[in-house]
């Protein structure tokens, strides 16, 4: 994890914040909170995806200076929010893999086609790498972005007839229409 | 005094002797043994001196033995006298057993009891022997050391532990017909205070009634004063409340039951309460009309409150506790308002219901916040 200054919310700080609260009402308070938490922090993080395993000693669900964690399975229960919204997706069945789409995929998709038409890019090929890590794309919103998450906002523009994916092994692209 | 046992066996400690099958004879100041007949005839015959013997012991038959043979032991000090015509000229047993192959019933025991605590030997002892004056007897041997001796000791210690402990419930049960006596004195005598207010000044009647009501209730509501268990249940509601009002205002309108039980019992001093009579008379608050009433949280702790505490103006009282000291735990709401753990936390939890207030569970414990969720 690189070290991003992150602007934490006055919860993040508050005890009972890490505590999944009994109150129907208080909790949907604190369950949105996190969310809004989580993808905050992943956007500035450039965070695509996370094991929950490893993810709960972060700074994100551990707040050391209070000497707060959240529970693992709370973790998961909110993250599975995430997911009803498109934010999440689990990556296995026991639900400790995760990938988070600060953008939900269509987000992404939207986001990427317009680049793609901005610049005159129809009707040719383009690697997965240029599309994420290549200089012209720097300064994107989707700069950086992984490439497993890629493949599933490529395939959200595929099924529009949007695009074709290559998935030759030697070269791995994306031909736009 | 004698009693005839037939077919028994000596021991000479564990080991078997050849003397079986006799008859035994038990006296005021011997043990007689005989073969079958030899007694009656005045043949030879083996006679134990009674003050020998130091204590007796059934012995209990052991898992593996079948058959119905009975065991007495009993435990011999050494003899004085070097006379050797016994039949065994040493032993290195201090201790004899009389086998009774058909069994026995249990008053043999107690005849040889009866017969070691008589000590009749010992009456007549002064008769034979003048003892010159200035001349103390010899120091009679109280107890063989060893075992025996601390058995003996024990016994004793137990028998007089028993004599203690009935004759101090003979005091309580004195005490008690006593106590009622003294009630029913009070009683009178601040009737008559009332009546001759005039010779008493005003102080004094105060001061004696004070002590009165330091006693406890002064006429306590009893079941035999009422007919039915509702009336009665009644009568103690509204004594419980009178008795209670002031302390549960005082603790922030709520007592936990086990407290009323407590002080209702406390200030009652005798004809005590029951937990079900003290629990079923403020079950039948609520239909009397009294200030307080009994309430049930969720979680089944129950209390008396005052009426006019609902869940409400609790919760709000213990969210505004909250926010003044930050945070509370259980026990700090406890300690600040005088209750139980169990009533703080039920307190707590309640107003956590509402919403007034939000849970940090922790390795640190359980510890409530504001709900600025919800105020945010």
């Amino acid at each position: 994890m690189t070290e991003v200054d992150i602007s934490w919310p006055w919860q993040y700080s508050f005890p009972p914040f890490f505590t999944l609260q009994p109150h129907p009402e208080t909790r949907s308070k604190q369950v949105a909170a996190w969310k809004t938490l989580i993808l905050d922090y992943c956007r500035q993080t450039k965070t695509y995806s996370l094991d929950v395993r490893e993810a709960n000693q972060w700074p994100l669900f551990s707040n050391s200076a209070i000497n707060r964690k959240l529970d693992s399975n709370v973790i998961i229960s909110i993250l599975s929010e995430l997911a009803k919204n498109g934010n999440a997706a689990a990556l296995d069945k026991a639900k400790n893999r995760w990938e988070i789409y600060w953008h939900t995929l269509e987000e992404w998709a939207s986001m990427i086609y317009g680049y793609i038409c901005e610049s005159g890019l129809q009707n040719s090929v383009i690697t997965f790498f240029e599309l994420s890590n290549g200089t012209d794309v720097e300064g994107q919103e989707f700069f950086g972005i992984q490439t497993e998450v890629l493949i599933k906002v490529l395939r959200v523009l595929e099924n529009d007839r949007k695009c074709e994916l290559i998935l030759a092994d030697d070269m791995q692209g994306v031909k736009f229409f | 005094m004698n009693r005839i046992k037939e077919n028994v066996r000596l021991y000479d400690g564990d080991q078997k002797t050849s003397f079986e099958g006799g008859e035994l004879i038990i006296t005021s100041h011997r043990i007689l043994w005989g073969r079958p007949g030899a007694i009656p005839t005045g043949q030879t015959c083996l006679a134990l001196n009674l003050s020998l013997v130091v204590y007796i012991e059934e012995e209990s038959p052991s898992a593996f033995s079948f058959s119905k043979s009975r065991k007495i032991v009993l435990f011999l000090s050494e003899s004085l006298n070097e006379q050797s015509n016994g039949p065994q000229y040493t032993s290195y047993y201090n201790f004899i057993k009389l086998s009774f192959r058909d069994g026995y019933q249990h008053n043999v025991i107690d005849t040889l009891n009866h017969a070691l605590q008589q000590k009749a030997w010992e009456n007549r002892q002064p008769k034979r022997q003048v003892e010159p004056s200035g001349v103390k007897a010899l120091p009679t041997i109280k107890l063989r050391t060893g075992i025996v001796g601390i058995e003996r000791t024990l016994q004793e210690k137990q028998k007089a532990a028993d004599e203690s402990i009935s004759v101090a419930f003979q005091d309580l049960s004195k005490l008690m017909t006593m106590a009622k006596d003294m009630v029913k004195l009070s009683q009178t005598i601040s009737t008559k205070i009332k009546e001759k207010q005039g010779d008493i000044t005003d102080d004094d009647t105060v001061k004696f009634k004070s002590y009165l009501l330091s006693l406890g209730i002064d006429d306590p509501v009893t079941r035999d004063s009422y007919k039915s268990n509702t009336q009665y249940y009644r009568g103690l509601a509204r004594e419980i409340c009178t008795a209670l009002r002031d302390p549960i205002e005082k603790m922030g309108g709520m007592m936990g039951m086990t407290d009323v039980f407590c002080r209702v019992n406390r200030a009652r001093g005798l004809e005590l309460l029951s937990p079900e009579d003290t629990l079923n008379a403020c079950k039948a608050m609520e239909t009397l009309d009294l200030p307080l009433k009994l309430y049930q949280f969720n979680s089944g702790v129950m209390v008396l409150q005052l009426k006019s505490l609902d869940d409400d103006t609790a919760s709000d009282v213990t969210a505004q506790l909250i926010k003044d000291k930050e945070s509370l735990t259980c026990e700090e709401l406890g300690k600040h308002l005088g209750v139980s753990i169990v009533l703080a936390k039920e307190r707590l939890l309640s107003a956590e219901r509402v919403g007034k207030c939000c849970r940090d569970d922790s390795i640190e414990g359980l510890r409530f916040y504001p709900n600025l969720f919800l105020i945010d």
